[in-house]
C-alpha cells in the first residue's frame, strides 16, 4: 500500500473521512433528542435580557462554530437607541 | 412468529431497494412465507425490480383507505411462489399514510406471513417514519462513505427512539449491511473499511455486498440478483446475510466475483 503511495503521490483519504465523521457525529449525538439547541438558547437569552432591555426579537443573533478543540458561541444583540432609558426604569 | 423488517437508510440510492427484493427472494427460497411493502409512495420502484411493474391493480394506500381489500393488492410472485408484494402508490402523495391505516395493514400481514420486510423511502419525512414505526427489526444499508455513514447514524437514532417498540421501551434489532463495497479501493485507503464503519455506527455487521455488474442487470431484467444469477458475489452476499438473519452462524466474508484469467487480465468483468 504504502509503496503504491509512493508511485501515486497520494495519501489515503479513507483515514480523513473517518476522523470527520467520528467527530461530526459525537456532536450530533450529542444534540439528538434536544430541541435545536441554538433556538432555545436564542429564546432563553431573549426571554432573559429583554427583562431589562427593550429589543427587536429578529436583533438577535445566536452562531454556533464547533472547532475539533475549541467551540465558539457567538451572541450578538443589537440594542435601538433609547435602550438606556428602558434599562434605567427597569431597575 | 412473524417478523417486521425494515429496510432504510436515511440517504437514497444506496441500495434499498435492491436489498428488499434480494433478502424477500432468498427468504422465500429458503421457504419462509415472506410479503415486502413499498413504502416510497409517489416514486414506487420495488414492483419494477422485481418485475411485477404490469401486474399492480391496487396498492398500500387503497388498502389503508378501504377502497381495497389487503388479499385484492397482493401480487404473487411467478418464480416464488412464497413471495408476495404489496406495492406502493405512483400517483397518490405520501401523506395519504396514516399511522393507524398503517398499524392495521402490517397488523393482518402479520397474521398470514412469516416476515414482512418494508422497504423504506430515502430521507427521514412521514414515509421512513412510517416503514420503520412498527418494525421488529432493522436492516440499516450503508455505503461505506462519508455522507451514508453519516445518515445511517441518525436513522439509526430514530430506531431507538421513534418506533413503536422504542416507545414500549423494547428495542428494534438493528443490523448493518454494507453494499457497494469494494475491497481493492478500500484496501488503498481510498474507502472507509468495514471496521471503520462498524466502529462509528457501533452497531452489529450482518453483511457484506460487494459492488457488482450483477445488481443492474438482475434490476434491468426485474428480477432480484439472488435469484437471477445466484452464484454472483452480491447474491452469495445476500445469502450468507439471510441465514444470519435465521439465526444460523455463517462465517463473515466478502465474496469475490469469479473471473476467468482473461478477463482479470483484461480488467473487465464477464459479461
Amino acid at each position: 500500500m504504502s509503496v503504491l503511495r509512493l508511485f501515486t503521490g497520494r495519501a489515503a483519504s479513507a483515514p480523513v473521512a473517518r476522523e470527520r465523521l467520528q467527530i461530526l457525529l459525537a456532536h450530533e449525538r450529542s444534540l439528538r433528542g434536544q430541541p435545536d439547541l441554538l433556538m432555545q438558547l436564542r429564546e432563553e437569552i431573549l426571554a432573559v435580557v429583554s427583562r431589562h432591555v427593550l429589543l427587536d426579537p429578529d436583533k438577535v443573533i445566536v452562531r454556533m462554530d464547533r472547532g475539533k478543540h475549541v467551540s465558539t458561541l457567538e451572541v450578538d444583540i443589537e440594542l435601538p437607541n433609547g435602550a438606556d432609558r428602558a434599562f434605567a426604569s427597569a431597575g | 412468529m412473524t417478523k417486521v423488517l425494515v429496510v432504510t437508510s436515511g440517504k437514497g440510492g444506496v441500495g434499498k431497494t435492491t436489498t428488499t427484493a434480494a433478502m424477500g427472494a432468498a427468504l422465500a427460497q429458503a421457504g419462509e412465507k415472506v410479503v415486502v411493502v413499498d413504502f416510497d409512495v409517489g416514486l414506487r420502484n420495488l414492483d419494477l425490480v422485481l418485475g411485477a411493474e404490469r401486474r399492480v391493480v391496487f396498492d398500500l394506500i387503497n388498502v389503508v383507505h378501504g377502497v381495497a381489500k389487503l388479499p385484492q393488492a397482493l401480487i404473487r410472485d411467478k418464480r416464488l411462489e412464497n413471495l408476495w408484494l404489496l406495492p406502493a402508490s405512483q400517483t397518490k402523495d405520501k401523506d395519504a399514510l396514516t399511522e393507524d391505516g398503517v398499524g392495521r395493514v402490517i397488523h393482518e400481514l402479520r397474521k398470514t406471513f412469516d416476515w414482512v420486510i418494508c422497504d423504506s423511502p430515502a430521507g427521514i419525512e412521514r414515509g421512513a417514519m412510517l416503514a420503520m414505526r412498527y418494525a421488529d427489526e432493522a436492516i440499516i444499508v450503508t455505503n461505506p462513505e462519508v455522507s451514508s455513514v453519516r445518515d445511517s447514524d441518525r436513522i439509526i437514532g430514530m430506531l431507538d427512539s421513534k418506533t413503536e417498540r422504542a416507545e414500549n421501551g423494547e428495542r428494534v434489532a438493528k443490523h448493518i449491511l454494507i453494499t457497494r463495497y469494494d475491497a481493492g479501493r478500500a484496501a488503498r485507503g481510498e474507502m472507509l473499511s468495514i471496521e471503520d464503519v462498524l466502529e462509528i455506527l457501533a452497531t452489529p455487521l450482518l453483511g457484506i455486498v460487494p459492488e457488482s455488474q450483477d445488481v443492474l442487470r438482475a434490476s434491468n431484467v426485474g428480477c432480484p440478483v439472488t435469484l437471477n444469477s445466484p452464484a454472483s458475489a452480491p447474491a452469495r452476499a445476500y445469502h450468507d446475510a439471510m441465514r444470519r438473519l435465521l439465526g444460523e452462524e455463517v462465517e463473515m466474508q466478502i465474496p469475490t466475483e469469479r473471473k476467468g484469467l482473461m478477463n482479470l487480465l483484461l480488467g473487465r468483468r464477464a459479461a
